[in-house]
């Protein structure tokens, strides 16, 4: 199987841009392979640093050491970003378009055709339930709807590998489900899935691996069923393997 | 090429869908025609004044327009952090950069046609002449100088992340060269040795965007600048905007967006 995304020996140091330059430690050697058609659960605590390694990933943030590919491209070249589709965390997406306009800016600049540009949003706007406010400026959206609106703009060059940043933060159960179908009809498509969640119970239910990182480091990596073998469930081994103490009753 | 429009094509659409812009056209507009309106009298000496005046609320309009749009467009998608899903997008910095520019300088072309559009309707109705050429000319050399200030914002909203500050710095560095940088020579004359230098080679090392600006012209009829001028001053233009724009790519280039 061929492996689509990678990161080797992955460094990522924050420098503060204070007097005293301390340095705070993102990703100490990350080590990750996603192969082509999975759907990979990113998992760890607040700040592990999966927000960081997307950001190399996508070439925001330049990697201390080590390095990262794409489709066996190293990601510090834009060409690497050609066939992938991102959604980020918490966007607030040009206020002063409407969806259908975003979408079509987006479509533009990866120089889509025009007949082909207005099927693709329409298409997309119908599968994250948006149709009804295509016409209306996104800041009158709700945080869900924004949410959706960055689902359409991740898929809008029909990516072959999907980088989903918390993908169902915010959405209401109904979303989460809708969210869930989507990424699954996209693996039934053939496309590879890179996402990082909090609800392991759903990424219980979709992934094909999981990884968990935990202060920057890579803790476990494997199938779902190896993950929480000898455990009761995803939620639990995962407190386990970050060290997670339960706390004695308070009287 | 089209993602460059493209981005240019959003910086429009924000403008003239933010209420600020409209403020500022209206009121150049009122103020335009209640100076026009002032001149009872058809006296040449009023009439001059009058013009005077016109142009450079058009001038500063303009300014203002060009200065505060520009300031705002890379920190604000640093703030709403719309550059991210951009520059995961097969679009490079520079095409940002760009965009951006030629986004920011239309939305001023489109301010002036319709300023100098205006100022030429009231003028021409006291004066009965239309000199076409010439206004053309005028509104060609504010235009010219419109986007080496554009650029030099640009450059200035990549270091000073706070929109405000990066308007404030511009508006007192346009504003200083055009009101010295043309003297800035004979001053040096006047000056002793160490100073006398220092200022003569500051008058060659800055952009000299107090050519650009051709009120004498306008105001006192003095009919067509002679074009060889015009296409050099557009060429001098062209350079420093080039060179603003390059030094921005250069600061945006390796830039750590997440800090
Ligand atoms: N721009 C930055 N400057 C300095 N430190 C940063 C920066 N971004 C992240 N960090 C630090 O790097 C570590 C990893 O952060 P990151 O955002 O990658 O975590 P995360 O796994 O995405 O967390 P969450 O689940 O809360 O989104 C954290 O300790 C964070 O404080
Ligand atoms: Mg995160």
């Amino acid at each position: 199987m061929t492996t689509i995304l990678q990161t080797e020996k992955l460094r990522v140091e924050y420098r503060s841009r204070d007097f005293r330059q301390t340095t705070k430690v993102a990703l100490v050697g990350l080590d990750l392979e996603v192969r082509a058609g999975e759907v990979f659960g990113f998992l760890g605590p607040n700040g592990a640093g999966k927000t960081t390694t997307m950001n190399v990933l996508l070439g925001f943030v330049p990697p201390t050491s080590g390095t990262g590919r794409l489709f066996g491209i190293d990601v510090r070249q834009p060409i690497a970003r050609q066939r992938i589709g991102y959604l980020p965390e918490q966007t607030y997406y040009y206020k002063f378009l409407t969806a259908e306009e975003l979408l079509r800016f987006y479509a533009k600049i990866f120089g889509l055709a025009y007949a082909e540009m207005d099927k693709r949003i329409t298409n997309l706007l119908k599968l994250v339930e948006l149709e009804h406010a295509a016409k209306r400026p996104i800041k009158s959206y709700s945080k869900g709807m924004q949410q959706r609106v960055g689902l359409a703009q991740a898929l809008i060059n029909n990516p072959d590998l999907l980088v989903l940043d918390e993908p169902t933060s915010g959405l209401d159960p109904l979303g989460r489900m809708k969210v869930r179908e989507i990424i699954q009809r996209l693996k039934n498509e053939g496309k590879t899935v890179f996402f990082s969640s909090h609800e392991l119970g759903e990424v219980e239910t979709i992934c094909d691996r999981v990884a968990i990182i935990h202060q920057g480091e890579l803790k476990a990596v494997g199938s779902v069923a190896e993950i929480s073998a000898g455990h009761e469930n995803l939620e639990k081994a995962f407190l386990k393997i970050v060290g997670f103490q339960p706390s004695p009753l308070l009287p | 090429m089209n993602k460059i429009f493209a981005l240019a094509g959003v910086v429009i659409k924000e403008l003239y869908r933010r209420k600020d812009f409209y403020v500022l056209f209206v009121l150049t507009a009122v103020l335009t025609f209640a100076a026009s309106a002032v001149n009872f009298f058809q006296d040449e000496k009023i009439i001059r004044y009058v013009k005077d005046i016109c142009l450079l609320l058009i001038w500063i309009s303009s300014l203002v327009i060009a200065i505060v749009t520009t300031a705002r467009q890379i920190p604000a998608e640093r703030e709403a952090r719309t550059i991210f899903p951009l520059l995961a997008k097969p679009v490079s910095r520079a095409q940002v950069i760009a965009g951006k520019f030629l986004g920011c300088w239309l939305a001023a072309g489109i301010a002036l046609v319709v300023f100098y559009f205006f100022f030429a309707v009231i003028a021409s109705s006291r004066e009965h002449t239309w000199p076409v050429v010439m206004y053309f000319q005028a509104a060609w050399m504010q235009w010219c100088l419109l986007a080496v200030v554009i650029a030099l914002v640009l450059l200035g909203s990549i270091y000073f992340a706070a929109p405000s500050s990066t308007s404030t710095i511009s508006f007192i560095v346009v504003a200083g060269i055009m009101l010295v940088g043309g003297h800035l020579n004979t001053i040096a004359l006047s000056q002793p040795e160490p100073m006398q230098s220092v200022l003569a080679g500051v008058y060659y090392f800055i952009p000299h965007l107090e050519w650009y600006y051709l009120s004498d012209f306008v105001v006192y009829n003095m009919g067509c600048v002679s074009w060889v001028k015009i296409l050099a001053a557009t060429l001098y233009a062209a350079a420093w905007t080039g060179i603003f724009l390059t030094l921005a790519w250069l600061g945006f280039r390796r830039k750590n967006l997440t800090t």
